[in-house]
């Protein structure tokens, strides 16, 4: 082969193999329990959080549910059994959580700087963040607490509350005892049930009757002690017709262990409520040698109660040595509609198996799945989805699409579609499409002077533009970014 | 100096040579036509200079108003000022139009030390390009070559290039296809892109096109060699009598 096309093989390694820019360790004191878990630790885990006795007897039900679990082996992902006793299960910067802003440890107030999320409410406000953005009210989880939530007094003003899962336990117990576990219960799957035992910190929001909520929420996960894993509990409650969007990131420093991640978020919404919950997932996939990396392995699921409700899922996952989620919405309310919008990359060793489930239990149920799922080095992607419609699901439609995208000829993409229809008059279309990114294209940009890397990440951007288009505007610029680093090195 | 000057350039794909030995001077100012039969080689020779990956170059070399680029990178030879306009100009879906230019034309302005032309400037100058070759505006904003008809993705051809503005034009058969009014339209494009300073070499079969756009010399490519060279008359000649005399000539 001439030289030409050896130096497009280059461009294409240097452009997949970008560097995990948030893969820094914060050096700060953390108190750690000892790896392993019984009861002791997980009463422990809840005197930390100073929690009522309902919450400790819930989690002792969760743990000893889990015990009598054994992990799902379904997925389409490979990895060493994980030794549970071998996890710590409670990290957390040492010293009483800050009263405000103010009494944060500079230190942690760094690390969210370096991540580039905003902490500082005066300097939002003032825009010097940024001219002409608009406020968004982020509650900062570093290991298993919350240490930070802005824009708290605002939100209250409106009505709205959005603080950490542990204040909630405290402040909201009747909202919290009604609802949590009710969407993911704890015996939903091995995961779960870990979780809803050992859960630390996540967010809680409640948006009441008639309110829109007015700035967008968001939460950022960050994992920082070594050997822990993060468990992390989201409840989002939106009343009669309410609304609110919802932003989640995610990151975690370079290891060469493997670390779990295993989170449950559950939503809620009444008659003519609408939630939009997106996520951009960059945990840290590990080395191109498949070293180290997170486990993703998370539940999340949205229940649309109320008559003309409506859930939505847009996800860009990116990070994460494996991943393994399914965001679904089961659909009660007449009329109600869920919708799940995805963007999986997978490079070097990285695998993952995603999708949705979108379940039909009332007349007049909408459904719609994009999945774009990009495969790059030795990857593996999956996607794997369920649409049911129940007997009494009359007049339901589901449309899935899912598109997978190859780059290079050593990954794998993979289809799983599900379904499974009890109701004649339910309408479920499904189309799918495999593509490359062809040489042919790659050459077209670069004639036109476009390099390698810029022209890779402008394809697979192009593939990525109904997902993206979903997302609030500042993170589908992220997003665009994101997608630019994690394909370094992925054309070969 | 010429603007592209090919020496002696052997290549071969996959295990076959396809061309043997192709010599080609173009001068500042001339069009040139090379024509041959279906196979010959054209495609190939476009291709080559264009620096496309998959084509072993054997011996020769390819010139650049005067610097030596056959081993450079498409996009290096891109921004040196080398446009090819594509046989076949592949889509690219989901990625506009407007944003696949822009991207082109800010690595150019780039690589000329200038800053990328603001928003503005370009959408300004790219609608009314558009608009000179009979393309409305939404037609910005769909996907590069996504569903368009033939002649659309010729006429987006000759946008792209009145967009760049290179040294030098290889356009590959960008007249086969287009019905009259197009090819005309195509033509004038053309023709307000020639100046003094620039090339363009038109890979054609047909004689119409030079009807409009005059070359200065016309070459035949036929079994990997150009076996003959001559003036706008030899298209005529061609058009009259087709390629039934080249097995004489070889
Ligand atoms: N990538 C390739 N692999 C194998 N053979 C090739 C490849 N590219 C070109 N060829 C062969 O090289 C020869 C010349 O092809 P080329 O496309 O350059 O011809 P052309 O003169 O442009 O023809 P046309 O007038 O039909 O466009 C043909 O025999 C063709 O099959
Ligand atoms: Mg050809």
């Amino acid at each position: 082969m001439s030289d030409t096309s050896e130096r497009t093989d280059d461009a294409i390694d240097t452009l997949v193999s970008s560097e995990y820019a948030a893969g820094f360790v914060t050096d700060i004191e953390t108190e750690t329990f000892p790896p392993g878990l019984d009861e002791s630790v997980v009463r422990a885990i809840s005197a930390k959080k100073e929690e009522p006795a309902w919450m400790t007897e819930w989690r002792l039900e969760a743990y000893r549910g889990w015990r009598a679990m054994t992990p799902p082996r379904w997925a389409h992902v490979h990895f060493p059994e994980i030794d549970f006793e071998s996890i710590s299960y409670f990290a957390a910067p040492r010293g009483d959580k800050p009263a405000s802003l103010d009494e944060v440890d500079p230190e942690l107030l760094r690390t969210y700087d370096r991540l580039g999320i905003p902490l500082h409410e005066q300097a939002m406000l003032a825009g010097v963040e940024g001219a002409g953005r608009t406020p968004v009210a982020v509650d900062a989880v570093f290991d298993s607490v919350s240490i930070a939530t802005t824009f708290k007094e605002q939100l209250k003003d409106a009505g709205v509350v959005f603080c950490s899962m542990a204040e909630a336990v405290r402040e909201h117990p009747e909202l919290v005892q009604r609802y949590l576990g009710t969407v993911v219960p704890r015996s939903d799957n091995f995961y779960a049930a870990l979780n809803s035992a050992v859960f630390s910190d996540g967010s809680f929001v409640y948006v009441p009757k008639g309110t829109r909520c007015p700035m967008e929420l968001s939460t950022y996960f960050r994992i920082n002690a070594e050997n822990t894993g993060q468990f992390e509990r989201t409840l989002i409650i939106a009343d009669e017709g309410a609304s609110v969007s919802y932003l989640e990131g995610c990151t975690a420093p370079m290891r060469d262990e493997n670390q779990l991640h295993a989170a449950v978020v559950e939503l809620v919404a009444l008659g003519d409520a609408d939630i939009k919950y997106s996520t951009v997932q960059n945990w840290y996939p590990g080395d191109d040698e498949g070293r180290g990396g997170i486990y993703n392995f998370v539940t999340k699921r949205g229940a649309c109660l109320g008559a003309r409700s409506k859930i939505s899922w847009t996800q860009v996952e990116t990070g994460s040595a494996i991943t393994w989620k399914y965001p679904s919405v089961v659909l009660r309310g007449e009329g109600s509609v869920g919708e799940f919008y995805s963007v999986a990359l997978t490079n070097n060793l990285q695998q993952a198996d995603t999708g949705t489930k979108m379940i039909h239990m009332a007349p007049n149920t909408k459904s719609t799945i994009i999945s774009k799922g990009i495969s790059a080095g030795r990857s593996q992607n999956t996607y794997r989805g369920l649409v049911r419609t129940a007997p009494n699901a009359h007049g339901a439609r589901n449309y899935t699409q899912c598109d997978s995208l190859l780059i290079g000829d050593q990954c794998g993409a993979h289809t799983f579609p599900y379904i499974e229809s009890r109701q004649p008059s339910a309408v479920v279309e499904h189309e799918a499409t495999t593509s490359k990114v062809s040489d042919d294209q790659l050459f077209l940009c670069r004639q036109r002077g476009i390099d390698a890397e810029k022209a890779v990440a402008m394809i697979v951007g192009g593939f990525c533009k109904d997902v993206f288009r979903e997302l609030p505007m500042e993170f589908a610029v992220e997003a665009g970014k994101l997608l630019e680093v994690s394909l370094e090195g992925a054309v070969g | 100096m010429p603007l592209l000057d090919i020496e002696d350039l052997h290549v071969q794909v996959e295990d076959q040579v396809i061309l043997g030995g192709v010599h080609l001077t173009v001068a500042p100012g001339e069009v040139h036509a090379v024509m041959g039969p279906n196979g010959s080689g054209k495609s190939t020779l476009a291709n080559v200079v264009a620096g496309r990956p998959g084509y072993e170059v054997l011996r020769g070399t390819v010139r650049l108003a005067g610097e030596d680029i056959t081993q450079a990178s498409p996009e290096e030879r891109a921004l040196l000022g080398l446009f090819l306009a594509f046989q076949y100009p592949i889509e690219i879906p989901g990625v506009s139009n407007m944003e696949f230019l822009k991207a082109a034309i800010d690595s150019h302005a780039l690589a000329r030390g200038e800053g990328a032309p603001s928003a503005a400037a370009f959408i300004r100058r790219a609608r009314a390009t558009a608009e000179r070759l009979g393309l409305d505006a939404g037609f910005l904003k769909r996907g590069v070559n996504e569903g368009f008809s033939g002649g659309e993705k010729k006429r987006n051809e000759i946008l792209q290039m009145l967009l760049l503005e290179p040294r030098i034009a290889i356009l590959d058969e960008t007249d086969s296809g287009l019905d009259v009014d197009a090819m005309q339209v195509v033509a004038a494009g053309v023709n307000d892109f020639r100046d003094t300073g620039n090339a363009v070499v038109l890979v054609t079969h047909y004689q119409r096109l030079l009807d409009y756009i005059v070359p200065d010399h016309v070459h035949v490519l036929a079994g990997g060699n150009i076996i003959r060279s001559g003036d706008r008359t030899l298209a005529e000649l061609l058009d009259r009598d087709g390629y039934s005399w080249i097995e004489d000539a070889c």
